[in-house]
């Protein structure tokens, strides 16, 4: 075995073996546990990061190996899966941080410690998956490896929620294997290759090769929130922050879209599915998502609620950007991937902070927060104004390309989607902001557990992560530009998949 | 040509007999050790075999040197060899278990009664003749209602009895099917009906199908013949549940796959509507057994229904057998995943049911917690029977799918989904009462579990999972299936 194809095999392994080693830890070895938490999600990182300079300088990374006669377990590390890899890593080893300090004392940290690795465990088999047979595979172990963090809190609340989310992505991950069997059997294969799967293309049914692609992105929609299968995002709020954190933007939303990316892109090929048709109904769904999941956030007066809905808006950007034909398009929505997800683990992590310190679970209770907890609320603001897309932040970054892409392929009504999107974000967003900046804070916090202490508002393992987050949020747009930032890496992919179609 | 006395055929039957009659003498409770031990003999004869077939292809032996028809043929195939090696795993593990579980010296006559199971299917899967194959076919029936019976309790007692009586009539309608092949054709030795059976089939041979086929469904369960299973299954001690569950009756499929597969191919052919009638009923079961598990109030029940549910699918393949080398493989990679998760499944719930003192599902929720490793194990086992993936189930569902789709009988694959959704409405039944936080009254004091029961559990299902990943020797043996 050589080094490219054991490196690929040594990220997911990075964090399966700490994963399968906590579940034997007993509940009082907090170091162990801490420490293979740790190392594991710093090996991944630097494991990572050896990939990205191979890729950058045109390594290619794949491996092999056969479960059944003409079946294969293909992983390979292209730019596509290093721009969900490194996005999953970095967050993987904050939200690590963050849940140390948020479940402290908490029950069952040996099982949910385990499941959480796991759960990143899949999301790498997901972001490496060679075929949508690999695909599949990780794809169904994120939602086993996610209940559990779901429902861990054990009460009739967290068990709905639990049941709710597996309703539907069990729902969703039959419907995606018949779709994914039917190709495989006229295919042969299901490899996923630059510019899509061209001889049977040519040769399918067009009305098989429709159905199927409804099937595969009915199936992912699950997970992705597209309307109307978002229903259980918001239910899946019970579980506590870092799972929030895992959900919204380092794994299942993600792993969603990101198949929705290699659908597109790598089994039908943007050419192919233009021509049959696809692009333009699904750029339709995500429309109507944007604006149905900005417009139910306005009403939520829970916080993490409101929030749940503005994931179910903003991931549907991606969407949206790998449905509008033509370059800008795919590199905004891929930018977005990455954006999106620093945006939203900031604001996670920000809610839990407010929960946690001083039991805020409502945006009515949040007056005057910006004195108490200042800098989780400098970063909530970060956060948020990146989601409305203001000057300076990710979100400004990705949705010029948006726009630009929007143009491009002529398609004038996802412009104005977007910006009415923006607006609809600026009304559910500015007054959060307005009250915990501008507002006087009440007499009595309703549950404040963790006093401040001099600037330290809060414990530093729940203050840390989301201001490095939030740095992460102007950083990608001040160094927008840089050779490693995700928007490069989008154009590396973008420059791929429109010059320079496979042979 | 591997030396006579050390056949690995030979010892395979001799073997279990042999065990049988040890561990019968000393009295019952006893014997335990003896049986282990020979179970690893038996588990090394079986690799031994398939790697030999793997090497050379099928295998013969005439016992005693006698040529057919006076003597009695043993013929061993990839297929064969698959499922003696699932048989002996699988017994292995159970042995592991029972020996702890029946510590309390409830074992009565278990040993000497599993022995006799064990000759039994050993003898069931090498037959080469039909009435041999009767004959083991009523050996394997008794020693499992006998089995059944052992625990000496009333429900059981009335299980068995059910269960004597459909295991009677089914080799009874066996024989008698064997006795109008042997009436038309003059022989019972499989391969050389094989060559005989021709267009035009005498009636009397149609007629030996139907009976043959009816009892071996019938001892199969398939629905609606399954309703001596579920109180057979669900009353017995754990590691008889396991046992007949996860094997006995795939004994009996095994053979209806070798008769359709073999001397009644031909009659197959000249009727290939003849292959929806067990796929019908196998979609049946599927969705029968799957709502009667997620309505069962007792955690065996559930299983026992499971069962139920998941034979159906071992008989979709049926219609799918056009599309190549899929079927089989499906067939197979089910039988085996299902066997393995199935024992998995039952010795859990056993180990879960004597901690918590209460065998209704939702008592599942005060103990769970304190049996980390046997629950992890009856969830490896649900992963494999929702056939989600990498598990075996998984694999043998995709095949399954793939065969449906290749030769057009696209229900058959919605079939298979819509039973894979329903079985995860039961198991997540079980699993998600696992994380509920319980309030105090269902406080237990922890009853220490001996390794073994929760060990052999989790090692069974981490196998169902693997076939997932580590199928390919499975496929390579039935390369070598000499139908």
């Amino acid at each position: 075995m050589t080094v490219n194809e054991l490196l690929p095999l040594a990220v997911i392994a990075s964090s399966l073996i700490p994963g399968l080693i906590i579940f034997t830890l007993p509940e009082r070895q907090v170091a162990v546990r801490t420490t293979l938490n740790l190392a594991g999600a710093v090996t991944k990182i630097l494991l990572t990061g050896l990939l990205l300079i191979g890729v950058v300088s045109g390594e290619s990374f794949a491996v092999r190996y056969t479960v059944a006669p003409g079946l294969e377990l293909v992983f390979k590390a292209d730019a596509l899966a290093l721009l969900f890899v490194s996005l999953s890593a970095t967050l993987w080893l904050f939200t690590t941080l963050y849940a140390i300090g948020y479940l402290e004392q908490a029950p069952h940290r040996s099982r949910f410690f385990g499941f959480f690795s796991l759960c990143v465990t899949a999301t790498m088999g997901i972001a490496m998956a060679g075929n949508l047979f690999t695909f599949f595979i990780f794809y169904e172990l994120l939602t086993l490896t996610t209940f559990p963090l779901i429902v861990h809190r054990g009460n009739a609340k967290a068990l709905r929620g639990g049941t709710v989310y597996l309703g539907y992505t069990l729902g969703g991950g039959a419907v995606l294997l018949v779709g994914i069997v039917w190709l495989h059997h006229l295919a042969g294969q299901t490899d996923f290759v630059q510019g899509g799967m061209t001889a049977l293309l040519d040769s399918a049914p067009r009305l098989h090769l429709q159905a199927i692609f409804l099937l595969l992105i009915a199936g992912v929609g699950v997970k992705a929130a597209l309307v109307p299968l978002h229903g259980w995002l918001p239910q899946a709020m019970v579980a506590p922050a870092p799972v929030s954190a895992l959900l919204h933007a380092v794994a299942v939303v993600k792993a969603g879209a990101f198949g929705v990316v290699r659908i597109v892109y790598e089994i039908y090929g943007i050419e192919s599915a233009r021509n049959l048709d696809l692009l333009a109904p699904l750029a339709m769904v995500a429309g109507v998502t944007i604006l149905w999941g900005s417009g139910r956030a306005l009403f939520q007066d829970d916080l993490k609620k409101r929030l749940a809905f503005s994931t179910v808006s903003q991931v549907s950007y991606i969407v949206l950007g790998v449905a509008l034909f033509g370059m800008a398009g795919t590199v905004g929505g891929l930018a977005h991937l990455v954006h999106q997800g620093v945006m939203k683990i900031t604001l996670f992590f920000c809610a839990g902070n407010y929960a946690e310190s001083l039991g805020i679970h409502k945006v009515s209770e949040m007056n005057g927060g910006g004195r108490r907890m200042p800098l989780t609320s400098l970063a909530f603001a970060i956060g948020a104004l990146g989601m409305m897309g203001a000057p300076m932040t990710a979100g400004a970054v990705s949705k010029a390309w948006l726009n630009q892409g929007a143009m491009d392929a002529g398609m004038d009504w996802a412009v104005w989607v977007l910006t009415g999107s923006s607006l609809l974000n600026a009304a559910y967003f500015l007054p959060i902001l307005y009250r915990l900046w501008l507002r006087p804070a009440p007499a009595e916090w309703p549950h404040e557990r963790i006093p401040a202490r001099g600037w330290r508002e809060t414990d530093w393992l729940l203050l840390l992560p989301p201001l490095a987050t939030a740095g992460t949020v102007l950083l990608a747009s001040l160094f927008a530009d840089a050779a490693i930032s995700p928007l490069s890496l989008a154009r590396l992919i973008g420059r791929m998949e429109y010059l320079e179609p496979s042979p | 040509m591997p030396d006579d006395l050390f056949d690995p055929l030979v010892w395979l039957i001799l073997l279990p007999i042999l065990w049988a009659v040890l561990t019968f003498l000393p009295g019952p409770g006893r014997g335990a050790v003896v049986a282990i031990v020979s179970l690893c003999l038996q588990l090394g004869c079986a690799v031994r075999l398939t790697a030999d077939i793997i090497a050379h292809g099928a295998r013969t032996h005439l016992a005693g040197g006698w040529p057919a028809p006076l003597g009695i043929p043993l013929a061993a195939d990839g297929l064969a060899a698959a499922m003696l090696v699932l048989t002996q795993a699988v017994g292995l593990a159970v042995a592991l278990y029972a020996r702890s579980y029946f510590r309390d010296g409830s074992s009565l006559w278990f040993w000497p009664l599993t022995g006799f199971l064990f000759a039994g299917m050993n003898g069931l899967f090498l037959s080469g003749d039909l009435f041999n194959l009767y004959v083991t076919l009523e050996l394997v029936g008794l020693a499992a209602v006998g089995l059944v019976a052992n625990g000496g309790k009333a429900e059981q007692a009335a299980a068995a009895l059910r269960y004597l009586m459909a295991s009677l009539i089914g080799s009874g309608a066996y024989l008698f099917g064997v006795a109008l092949v042997y009436g038309a054709c003059g022989t019972v030795a499989l391969d050389h009906l094989a060559g005989m059976i021709s267009a035009p089939v005498p009636p009397a041979l149609w007629l030996a199908f139907a009976l043959m086929a009816a009892g071996l469904l019938l001892k199969t369960a398939l629905f609606p013949l399954h309703y001596w299973l579920p109180p057979a299954h669900g009353d017995a001690p754990a590691p008889v549940s396991a046992l007949l569950s996860a094997l006995v009756v795939k004994a009996s499929f095994y053979l209806f796959l070798r008769l359709w597969l073999g001397p009644f191919a031909c009659l197959v052919a000249l009727a290939p509507m003849l292959a929806w009638l067990p796929a019908l009923l196998g979609s049946a079961a599927v969705l029968y057994g799957s709502w009667m598990a997620i309505r069962a109030e007792r955690l065996k029940m559930l299983i026992a229904y499971s069962t139920v549910a998941q034979l159906g699918y071992l008989f979709l393949i049926f219609p799918v057998f056009g599309g190549g080398a899929l079927a089989l493989q499906a067939g197979l990679l089910h039988a085996t995943a299902h066997g393995t998760a199935k024992a998995a499944m039952f010795i859990a719930a056993g180990t879960l049911i004597r901690v918590g003192e209460n065998d209704s599902v939702r008592g599942m929720a005060g103990v769970a917690n304190q049996l980390p490793v046997t629950l992890f194990a009856f969830a490896l086992a649900g992963v494999s029977l929702m056939g989600l993936p990498p598990s075996g189930g998984f694999l043998a569902k995709w095949l399954l799918i793939d065969a449906a789709l290749s030769s057009g009988q696209l229900w058959i694959a919605v079939v298979a989904i819509t039973g894979g959704l329903l079985a995860s409405v039961y198991i997540f039944r079980v699993l998600h009462l696992a994380f509920r936080v319980p309030d105090g009254r269902e406080e237990l004091r922890p009853r220490p579990v001996p390794a073994a029961m929760e060990w052999t559990a989790l090692l069974l299902a981490t196998a169902s999972v693997g076939l997932g990943l580590f199928a390919m020797p499975l496929f390579a043996l039935l390369e070598r299936v000499g139908t």
